[in-house]
């Protein structure tokens, strides 16, 4: 059994279902993305294993326990860590401080955790007294990573990481979340740049219209005829 | 000798009175921006709450003066502020899980619990009517000035006395005092920065694992706290009458907005912007001129741009000028 798994889940946000019958899973240090074209659902199946969405039907487990009925702050304290696509980050607060926030249900080893942070991200530790507003694009989404890290999550869920930035910031995104995988994290990620995504993730999956249409390796899907033509243009 | 006669008719008349009205208002528009930023509304019982917690300081003060306890030099009101503060924070926290607490799970606009607010505003004036009365009252006692002018006039030898009232400068000392942990509380404590977190981003501070009872419980107590020391001060300074606390509404808001309603140390600022405007502009300037010009062009005229009736439409013209032109208020920076 996967590590952490939503099993055919079926659910929107009252009104017709934008998810049916949709299967993700993912195992410690090994990155998953979800792909699909516009309103396939992909956030909405992200949002539903956090818990921020009430499933019709279907269960989400975690090392083999049932947190289907858990509120999303539970499954925060489940080791489950989930940055956003906007607003991910304290715009008032200054790096550090929103190091700490991420923390927030943690007594103590903040300070430990503090600093393994800063070695993942060492621009970070430059920035460590500047407020995140004043931060470029890419360097908040490493606050955003960062931020959600400080939970120690055995799960990482990221909703479009590397949504407007450029490219060059992107390939340095991916790699930071290459390194994040090294420590044994499952990583479930959406993108919309799909090449890139696939060729850094271990799997895939591809939505349509809520359900699964594709899945498999990162290059089985980079490879298959359809997808390639349906989603990756040719 | 003229010039600095000038000067320190303009410390007297301007200076001292608008730094200790500045500080009153600015404890007011704190709270205000806090409660703004955080709950997300408008709180309009704003002026009532301080004159709520003032009525419950003068009740004490009046049971302490029966009792013989005083302070000596200092008003007996100090002793009383805590007791009263308590009562007040009883109130806006019962005031709180009776009525806001049921718009706030139902995810009510911000408007409607600004409406709300209103009509807390108006029970809390009631409430205080019927304890306390409608009319003026002085709960001042110890010793009023600390320079009295004759005592500068000797001293120096100028034309113009210098007044310092006790309580200006208590208000000065008190100020700084509950703003400086204020803002400590709010930078430097694992809480205080959970507030910021929490009215900078709700959604990702509910993800972090802030509780927002617990943010929402902190901010009211705050608010009742800042109420009755910042009520009190401007009763012992003036005098209490319920209907002018209603009125410095106006210029409480008018400074939460200029300093960028949401950012308390912005209304904090605004205070003081607001206190030194409406006094500056109300000002009568002739005698000042007198010093300063030479015999033949001695004004006749009083030389006062607004007569002090209409203080408070310096304050509304502040707020609708800041609103059209810095919506943001004019101080730049963070908020909270």
């Amino acid at each position: 059994m996967p590590f952490f798994s939503g099993e055919k889940m079926t659910g929107g946000y009252g009104g017709a279902d934008i998810i049916s019958s949709c299967t993700i899973n993912a195992n410690r240090g090994e990155i998953v993305t979800i792909l699909g074209p516009n309103g396939a659902g992909k956030s909405t199946a992200m949002k539903a294993m956090l818990g921020l969405l009430n499933l019709k039907s279907g269960k989400v487990f975690i090392d083999g326990r049932d947190i289907s009925k858990l509120t999303p702050q539970d499954r925060v304290k489940e080791g489950i860590s989930f940055v956003p696509q906007t607003r991910n980050v304290f715009t008032g607060l200054n790096v550090q401080e929103n190091l700490e926030m991420g923390a927030f249900l943690r007594e103590e080893h903040i300070e430990e955790i503090i600093t393994e942070i800063y070695e993942l991200f060492p621009i970070l530790k430059e920035k460590k007294n500047q407020i995140v507003g004043e931060l470029s694009g890419g360097q908040r989404q490493q606050v955003a990573l960062g931020r959600a890290l400080m939970t120690k999550p055995s799960v990482l869920m990221l909703d479009e990481p590397t949504a407007g930035v450029s490219p060059i910031v992107m390939d340095e995104l991916f790699e930071h979340i290459l390194k994040v995988k090294k420590k044994n994290v499952a990583i479930i990620m959406v993108e919309q740049n799909a090449k890139q995504a696939l060729s850094i993730a271990d799997r895939g999956y591809v939505l349509v219209t809520g359900e699964n249409k594709f899945s498999g390796t990162g290059r089985e899907l980079l490879n298959d005829p359809e997808v390639r033509r349906s989603f990756l243009g040719g | 000798m003229d010039f600095i006669n000038a000067i320190v008719l303009l410390l007297n008349y301007i200076f001292v009175p608008a730094l200790s009205y500045g500080s009153q208002l600015a404890l007011g528009a704190i709270f205000v921006s806090l409660i703004y930023g955080i709950l997300r509304f408008a709180y309009f019982t704003a002026g009532d709450l301080m004159s709520f917690g003032t009525m419950f300081t003068i009740l004490f003060t009046w049971y302490f003066q029966s009792l013989g306890i005083n302070l000596g030099v200092l008003p007996t009101a100090l002793i009383a502020i805590p007791f009263g503060m308590t009562i007040t924070i009883l109130y806006v926290l019962i005031k709180d899980k009776l009525i806001f607490s049921y718009y706030r799970t139902k995810k009510s606009p911000p408007v409607m619990l600004a409406m709300v607010s209103i009509g807390t505003m108006f029970v809390t004036q009631a409430i205080v009517r019927i304890v306390i009365g409608p009319f003026d009252r002085r709960f001042f006692d110890g010793e009023k000035f600390i320079l009295k002018a004759n005592e500068f006039k000797e001293a120096t030898g100028l034309n113009e006395g210098l007044t310092i009232k006790s309580t200006q400068v208590i208000t000065l000392f008190v100020t700084i005092t509950v703003v400086s942990i204020l803002f400590w509380f709010l930078n430097k404590t694992k809480t205080g920065k959970s507030m910021r977190a929490y009215s900078d981003n709700e959604d990702l501070a509910l993800l972090s694992g802030i509780d927002p009872k617990k943010v929402v419980m902190i901010t009211w107590v705050i608010a009742a706290i800042l109420a009755t020391v910042g009520g009190t001060l401007y009763g012992l300074d003036k005098s209490f009458k319920p209907f002018t606390y209603f009125n410095n509404m106006l210029p409480i808001f008018a400074a939460a907005i200029v300093g960028g309603i949401g950012n308390p140390f912005g209304a904090f600022l605004g205070g003081y912007v607001i206190a030194f405007s409406e006094i500056l502009l109300t000002y009568a300037y002739r005698k000042f001129f007198v010093y300063i010009l030479p015999e033949t062009m001695e004004p006749d005229s009083l030389l006062q741009l607004l007569s002090t009736d209409y203080k408070f439409a310096v304050s509304f013209s502040i707020l609708v000028v800041v609103l059209l032109f810095r919506p943001s208020g004019i101080f730049k920076g963070k908020i909270l």
